[in-house]
């Protein structure tokens, strides 16, 4: 396999579950060394994706190749190579942390089993606790070893399913630490999320997923230009304030999305003087706004 | 292209290995339930029923009668049942299937190490009613030896039932139905407690369909003398085995890969 390869390529996939068509004629590249966020919002199609990827889903149509294999009929051989830690917590909660990173140092034949579960445990930060039964750990220290079991092999292709979804603040920005640094390691990383900060802090490139296919691709910055502007204007107020105040700027070529209590007008650097509310309250486009913008109103 | 290699013995053992490691937190209960449960059957019929109603069955000892019948409850229950809820914990509520499909392994392998490691468990917890009976006059014999093996592949057979049954049911509740229309029934009429040929003639014929009543026949051959039939026998289970191994692996490919 030559580094020209790419670490993921899929052309034309589609997936139907009777007449939900979860996966809808997805194409997507994933070059090597790159940390790609596949942000969209539930039922965009990222959890089959997924599943496609680890072989536990079969595509009813299109092409699949990881690492240079064909899926399904090689993805024993492509899994051998990728590194998979799942949404939900699967550990053996009554063994051992060390044990658990064992168990799958075997199941992915690593020569040195004890010099994997060393080098992982040095990552997870839990050497010192490496003889406690994993019911013993906080739930941080559950998710830091289910990122860790997921790199025995030392993967050349992370798959990473809403890494941090459900957790507290503290414990995401822990995993958020890890991941960054596995990311400037040149581990190809495929994050699938729906928290727009998380694509934000850790992707190289985003591509945002609706209705079971991709509709933009770029980078935080390049998307933030394209499908929002420089600066968003948040206006709050009741709502019969807020109805008035979006119909005018829309009537004026702006475009507007709902915002929890308020509206955000976005790339309000472009409206004409006077035009935005003074009483709004003006900070740079984000994800956010392109998200919301790209997939619509009504998501999540 | 690199050819994908099917049921490659690293990955059983892998695969094994993660069952030896979760079975060194709970095997204490297991191994005590397993040595207490003859022992209890052993004294409330074997020496119940033995030294009031029936003395001896054949020739042989009531007791000991007992005694051998009961490797085949020790097997079906160390297999049928922790194969049924065992695979579907694992699947539904533990997600490790999800875990160990997502590393180089197929559900082909999955299933066959679930399967020899179940088999391997209750080919020792099958011979402790033996030993148990030993104490009650059992005398040792060479063919016993046996034992474990005859243990072994019908507990193959069982759990593959278990698996199968484990990939098929919605809830965990509907495994009421299996203990109580399929498992209890076998284990009844598997002439363990009373010999089949005082059954009416429509059971003998479906006791020779029941795969418990063939290794009870076995083990008391091991123990009392061995026939030629009992090759046929043997066979039969061996089959049986390779036959539901297929079936769990076809119903547990379809369950986890979707």
């Amino acid at each position: 396999m030559t580094a020209l390869v790419p670490a993921i390529e899929i052309h034309g996939l589609t997936k139907s579950f009777g007449p939900i068509k979860a996966v809808d004629g997805l194409d997507l590249v994933v070059d090597k060394g790159v940390c790609l966020g596949l942000l969209g919002p539930n039922g965009a199609g990222k959890s089959t994706t997924m599943k496609m990827l680890t072989g536990q889903a079969i595509a009813d149509s299109g092409e699949i190749r990881v690492l240079g294999f064909d899926l399904p009929s090689e993805g024993k051989n492509a899994r051998a190579s990728m590194g998979v830690v799942p949404q939900l917590d699967n550990l053996d909660i009554d063994v051992t942390v060390e044990e658990n990173l064992a168990i799958f140092a075997r199941l992915y034949r690593v020569e040195d089993v004890g010099a994997a579960v060393d080098r992982t445990l040095e990552i997870a930060r839990l050497t010192d606790r490496r003889k406690d039964a994993v019911d013993k750990l906080s739930g941080g220290m559950r998710r830091r070893l289910l990122l860790a079991r997921g790199l025995v092999h030392d993967p050349k292709l992370l798959l990473l399913d809403e890494p941090t979804v459900g957790l507290d603040p503290q414990i995401r920005t822990e995993l958020w630490t890890l991941i960054e640094r596995l990311r400037s390691s040149g581990t190809t990383i495929l994050m699938s999320t729906h928290y727009i900060e998380e694509a934000e802090r850790l992707a190289d490139e985003v591509a945002v997923m609706a209705n079971g296919k991709v509709i933009a691709r770029a980078t935080p910055a390049e998307l933030i230009a394209e499908h929002a502007g420089k600066s968003t204007a948040e206006v709050y107020g009741p709502p019969d304030r807020l109805a008035e105040v979006r119909s005018m700027v829309e009537d004026a070529g702006l475009r507007v999305r709902p915002a929890g209590p308020a509206i955000a007008i976005v790339a309000a650097e472009t409206a004409a003087p006077g035009l935005i509310p003074e009483d709004a309250i003006h900070r740079a486009g984000s994800l956010e706004d392109v998200f919301v913008m790209l997939t619509g109103e009504d998501a999540e | 292209m690199k050819p994908v290699r099917r049921l490659e013995p690293a990955v059983i053992l892998a695969v094994m290995g993660r069952e030896f490691a979760n079975f060194r937190t709970f095997w204490k209960s297991t191994a005590f339930t397993s040595t207490f449960e003859p022992v209890v059957y052993l004294f409330a019929f074997g020496l119940g029923l033995g030294s009031t109603l029936v003395t001896d069955v054949d020739g042989i000892e009531y007791v000991q009668f007992v005694g051998t019948g009961l490797v085949a409850t020790a097997v079906v229950f160390s297999s049928a049942l922790p194969a049924m809820f065992g695979t579907f914990v694992k699947e539904r509520f533990q997600r490790t299937y999800d875990a160990i499909l997502a590393a180089p392994v197929d559900v082909e392998e999955l299933v066959t190490a679930e399967m020899l490691w179940i088999g391997l468990r209750s080919a020792v917890f099958g011979c402790f009613p033996l030993i148990v009976t030993m104490f009650f006059g059992l005398e040792p014999k060479i063919t016993m030896l046996l034992v474990p093996i005859f243990a072994f592949v019908t507990a193959l057979a069982f759990s593959a039932f278990g698996i199968t049954m484990a990939a098929s049911v919605s809830k965990i509740d509907q495994f009421n139905y299996v203990t109580t229309l399929v498992i209890t029934p076998l284990f009844l009429v598997a002439g363990t407690f009373f010999p089949i040929d005082q059954l009416p003639d429509g059971f003998q014929i479906a006791a020779q369909f029941n795969p418990l009543y063939q290794l009870v026949e076995l083990v008391r051959g091991a123990c009392f003398g061995l026939e030629a039939v009992d090759i046929l026998r043997f066979a039969g289970l061996v089959a049986l085995a390779i036959v539901l191994w297929r079936v769990a692996i076809r119903r547990l490919t379809s369950r986890l890969i979707i």
